[in-house]
């Protein structure tokens, strides 16, 4: 079997029209991992012991879960306790959360980073907690955590394919349901292929370039 | 619909079954890949450019691609250029030659926190390059790399959920056929989950008594 160009160009539209979809579920879903993935980082140096450990348990059993099984989970089981998702909404919630639990430990990583005296100097200028979490920590811890958090954005891209399994419209539910019914595999599958090196290798790029932007200015 | 006692211990032995081979394609992928994550990282240190340059080609592009359009790729586009893979043979090609990638990495980041001054010494003892980096170079960088190894074992192992969608029956696969056949959706899907945390946990468990014993005797060459 060799590539045909026209079939390529045929389904190109189809297959555009998915890429706009992972894009979205991308920036949707990394969004949420980004804000959640905070506030667990936050909320884990509480001084409350049950609540601590609560989180811990809860972030240590959705990272050694599979992503897929937890959409399945959004998707499947939640409706029957009345709670019914889009499959977009689902799709999102699921990589958000999922990718939450190792954005956090970049975060906690970037938070122990900033220096003891800096906590004592805003207790010392009786800032309140929320100040110096505003004013003093944050400023000074994200800076540092940038590239890793880019690096997870680059990762999460990858996952969405994912949530072809639960008939998100993105770009390879389109590129497989094209591929059955005209029974043609090899060209919307390489160009499926070809979208995410497209995107991914600039954005490698550009995530090694901050990273060395970051090491420079320390 | 209500299920008799003898239903659910016949749909339990089903995710057992499926259990058992998420367990077998962990192994086999995690073997598989990190032996060939060894070769590739150290090909990555390589004297030769050619070499460096081949492997860093292919390190890149398995990164940049998704798994799951890899293993649709090694399924459905292969058998049309002759090469027929069992779902099976499939699902452990493409996640050994991912995993292979992301371990190469590990390894060559490992081998490079080695000081240099352990392979001049190797050098000055007049050890041959084969010597140096079995005696000297390994041992060291085996310590990094086990915990780092630990964490991508676990990431193989929930990678492996994905091959149910090229119809291979494992865990995920098998909760799925029980969710159709009964409609029951809660028990299928926590009883998976539960599993697959077990697992890691017990992964997570063996690599940390991996860790202690290796760890013996470096504590004073390593911080």
């Amino acid at each position: 079997m060799s590539w045909d160009w026209d079939f390529a160009i045929s389904i190109l539209p189809r297959l555009l029209s998915g890429a706009v979809v992972t894009v979205q579920a991308t920036l949707l879903g990394s969004t949420l991992a980004m804000v959640l993935g905070l506030a667990i980082a936050i909320l884990r140096r509480t001084a409350h012991r049950p609540l601590r450990w609560t989180i811990h348990s809860i972030v240590e059993f959705i990272r050694r879960t599979p992503l897929l099984v937890q959409l399945y989970f959004l998707f499947y089981v939640l409706p029957d306790a009345g709670i019914l998702l889009s499959p977009l909404t689902a799709g999102v919630l699921g990589i958000g959360i999922h990718y939450a639990s190792y954005t956090a430990e970049v975060y906690r990583a970037g938070i122990e980073g900033v220096h003891r005296g800096q906590w004592d100097a805003a207790r010392a200028c009786n800032l309140r907690a929320s100040q110096t979490w505003l004013h003093v920590v944050l400023p000074q811890a994200v800076p540092p955590m940038v590239p890793a958090l880019a690096n997870y954005l680059i990762v999460m891209f990858k996952e969405t394919p994912l949530l072809a399994a639960i008939a998100v419209a993105e770009l390879m539910n389109q590129g497989l349901s094209v591929a059955n019914f005209h029974y043609r595999y090899l060209e919307p599958l390489t160009m499926v292929g070809l979208f995410f090196v497209i995107i991914t290798v600039p954005a490698m790029l550009g995530a090694r370039w901050l990273e060395h932007k970051v090491r420079q200015t320390r | 619909m209500a299920l008799s006692i003898e239903d659910w211990l016949g749909y339990l032995l089903l995710l057992g079954r499926g259990g058992m081979v998420t367990v077998k394609l962990t192994i086999a992928s995690c073997a598989i890949g990190f032996s060939l994550a060894l070769v590739i990282g150290l090909c990555r240190l390589s004297r030769f450019a050619a070499i460096r340059w081949a492997t860093t080609a292919y390190v890149e592009f398995f990164r940049s691609t998704s798994i799951y359009v890899q293993l649709f790729w090694v399924y459905y586009v292969l058998p049309l250029v002759g090469v027929n893979l069992s779902a099976i043979e499939a699902g452990i090609l493409g996640l050994s030659l991912n995993t292979a990638a992301y371990g190469s990495e590990l390894v060559r980041a490992a081998v490079q926190t080695v000081p240099r001054e352990q392979h001049e010494a190797g050098i000055a003892l007049n050890l041959t390059r084969w010597q140096r980096l079995r005696h000297v170079t390994l041992p060291q960088s085996f310590v990094v790399m086990l915990p780092l190894f630990n964490n991508l074992s676990i990431e193989v192992m929930k990678l492996t959920a994905i091959v149910s969608l090229i119809t291979i029956t494992e865990l995920t696969f098998q909760a799925q056929i029980i969710r159709v056949q009964t409609g029951s959706t809660a028990i299928p899907y926590l009883a998976s989950l539960a599993f697959y945390f077990l697992f890691a946990s017990l992964i997570a468990f063996g690599f940390r008594t991996l860790e202690r014993r290796f760890a013996r005797g470096h504590e004073g060459v390593r911080g």
